[in-house]
């Protein structure tokens, strides 16, 4: 059992910006994440980021998570510790941690949950046939482990994710030939679409994967039209021959510490499932516990990362910590988050949130 | 349109064409980026000014053709990989146009390849002038492609290399791993 002033679960990039806005303002902070290195979803991200330049627009994401990482790893007040699972939250305001095997119980006054989101999937019949991912996996696959998922991939779905990661498969060598999007419009940055588009790749707006065929592993898939109503259309099928099937159909938040730790949760659909009800500050609904990232509104690293800042200052904050030009760091994040979700892109995530903010001081 | 293919409509085209008289003055940046999102490297990247301020960052980038100078260094810049460097005076009868290039199987100078426009058709053979490393010194490049001159604002790419056979579970070389001291981090 210890002791730590902050509690950060989870170093994608809410939580390293949470960690090091935090240890700016002086907070001793604890950074625990399950996976073995830092960075969460930004190692896997080989492409060059939008957004403004205090967010690294045009850097590739696995650059942004070198950069993070060296930075917290270079902070005296940031410890921490990879290969490490926050199991759960207790009554007694405790954190059960399980280091590599052992288990240890942490009492932090301030606790930043930046857990992220985990893939959506989609069930066909024979959806459980080897060759057919989540994005995120082969992503991982390729740009992690570097190698290859096989020869010739669909993607259902053409949400940026979807879109992205055809790109890298092309990027690997991989022949792209299709993406599948049930709704009627790309859901993706255009310029990303436009990116696989001009390489040839079809891109099938209003179609669904019908089934999947294949003896020991994915052979092919059947895809057909969908009407107004989401009903495939008889008739309209069509024949791919693929190994890999890609599903990108969304994301959803991990929540399961904010349920535990009886945080007002709620269920929106344009933040991509329940997600906490939070201050501007991001306090939820329980006093001293943050949120910051996908684990509140499933939205672009850009925009995960403002919000780590805004959590990380604001429970430094709410510690007496405010030695580095504390509130106009606090009121610019504020201000460039809101600028972020400002235009057409944001309007999902804007018209999710309205419902969900609680006054300052409202937690208890 | 684009929103249903990822293809850019002719009307939007069109509108990045800049006037004749500037088209001969020499190469100009084509800005193929149509859609409100929040990003604005193009902007902060322009050394000119021919990139006008942004007042909001999901605002669409505005050229101004007469102050661009063609230098190309926003095409680096671009996550969306949306702008292209037209030069309309290359020779009579052909224009030099300027693409991004993130792929590691790099074609060589000198070389003739298959064009492709912006739904990924072939049209036409185009030679390749030069293939320059990116000014973002991020290992991507800039292809200058040698095309006919009524295609300068069709052709957007070039055909990737039909890949040798690919197996899957191969090991691929990664030029974008993270690097090994803060992979095996503990
Ligand atoms: S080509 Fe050079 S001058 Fe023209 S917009 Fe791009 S960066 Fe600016
Ligand atoms: S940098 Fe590229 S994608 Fe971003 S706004 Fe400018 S032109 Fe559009």
């Amino acid at each position: 059992m210890f002791d730590t002033e902050m509690l950060i679960i989870g170093g994608g990039p809410a939580g390293l910006k949470a960690a090091l806005s935090a240890a700016e303002q002086g907070a001793d902070v604890l950074l625990v994440d399950r996976n073995p290195y830092l960075g969460g979803q930004l190692v896997k991200q080989t492409h060059m980021f939008f957004g403004s330049q205090k967010q690294y627009a045009s850097e590739r994401g696995v650059t942004i998570a070198e950069i993070l990482t060296r930075e917290v790893l270079n902070s005296d007040k940031i410890c921490v510790l990879t290969d490490t699972t926050a199991l759960g939250y207790f009554e007694d305001k405790s954190v059960a941690l399980e280091i590599k095997g052992t288990f240890k119980t942490v009492y932090p006054k301030r606790v930043i949950v930046a857990t992220g989101a985990q893939e959506n999937t989609l069930i066909f019949p024979n959806s459980d046939l080897p060759g057919i991912y989540g994005a995120g996996a082969v992503q991982t696959l390729m740009n992690v482990h570097g190698v290859m998922p096989g020869a010739r991939v669909a993607m259902v779905g053409a949400g940026n994710i979807g879109v992205i990661v055809s790109y890298q498969l092309l990027q690997a060598g991989v022949e792209v030939v299709a993406i599948i999007e049930a709704a009627p419009r790309i859901g993706g940055y255009h310029v990303h679409a436009a990116k696989v588009r001009r390489l040839g790749v079809p891109i099938y707006i209003a179609h669904t994967v019908v089934e999947a065929h294949g003896r020991e592993s994915l052979e092919g898939i059947t895809i057909a039209c969908l009407d107004e109503k989401w009903q495939p259309v008889k008739g309209t099928e069509i024949e791919l021959e693929i190994d890999v099937l890609c599903i990108s159909v969304g994301l959803s938040p991990l929540t399961e510490l904010l349920f535990q730790a009886g945080c007002k949760m709620e269920y929106v659909p344009q933040l991509g499932g329940h997600v906490p009800y939070r201050s501007e500050n991001l306090e939820t609904t329980v006093a001293g516990i943050y949120v910051a990232g996908d684990v509140c509104a499933v939205e672009e690293a850009s925009a995960a990362m403002v919000a780590g800042q805004i959590a990380g200052l604001a429970a430094a904050g709410s510690l007496g910590y405010k030695q580095n030009n504390y509130e106009a760091k606090l009121k610019d994040a504020k201000n460039e988050l809101a600028g972020l979700r400002r235009g057409p892109a944001g309007e999902k995530v804007r018209s999710g949130l309205w419902a969900l903010t609680i006054a300052a001081g409202e937690a208890v | 349109m684009q929103e249903q293919t990822g293809i850019p409509s002719v009307d939007h085209i069109l509108s990045t064409i800049p006037p004749k008289k500037r088209l001969a003055k020499g190469p100009v940046a084509v800005v193929e980026c149509f859609q409100e999102i929040p990003c604005d490297p193009c902007y902060t990247s322009c050394t000119t000014g021919a990139i006008l301020p942004f007042e909001d960052i999901n605002q669409l980038p505005r050229i101004d053709w007469e102050t661009c100078n063609g230098c190309g260094r926003c095409v680096g810049f671009c996550p969306g990989l949306a702008i292209f460097i037209v030069d309309d005076t290359y020779s009579e009868n052909e224009s030099l146009v300027k693409i991004p290039w993130e792929f590691s199987c790099l074609p060589e100078e000198g070389e003739e390849v298959a064009g492709l426009n912006r739904e990924g058709r072939e049209v036409a053979r185009v030679r390749i002038k030069k293939v320059q490393p990116s000014p973002k010194k991020n290992r991507a490049h800039i292809l200058w492609l040698v095309v006919p001159r009524e295609l300068a604002f069709e052709v957007r790419s070039i055909a990737l290399k039909q890949g040798k056979q690919v197996d899957r579970g191969r090991k691929i070389c990664l030029k974008t791993q993270l690097s090994a001291d803060v992979k095996t981090l503990r």
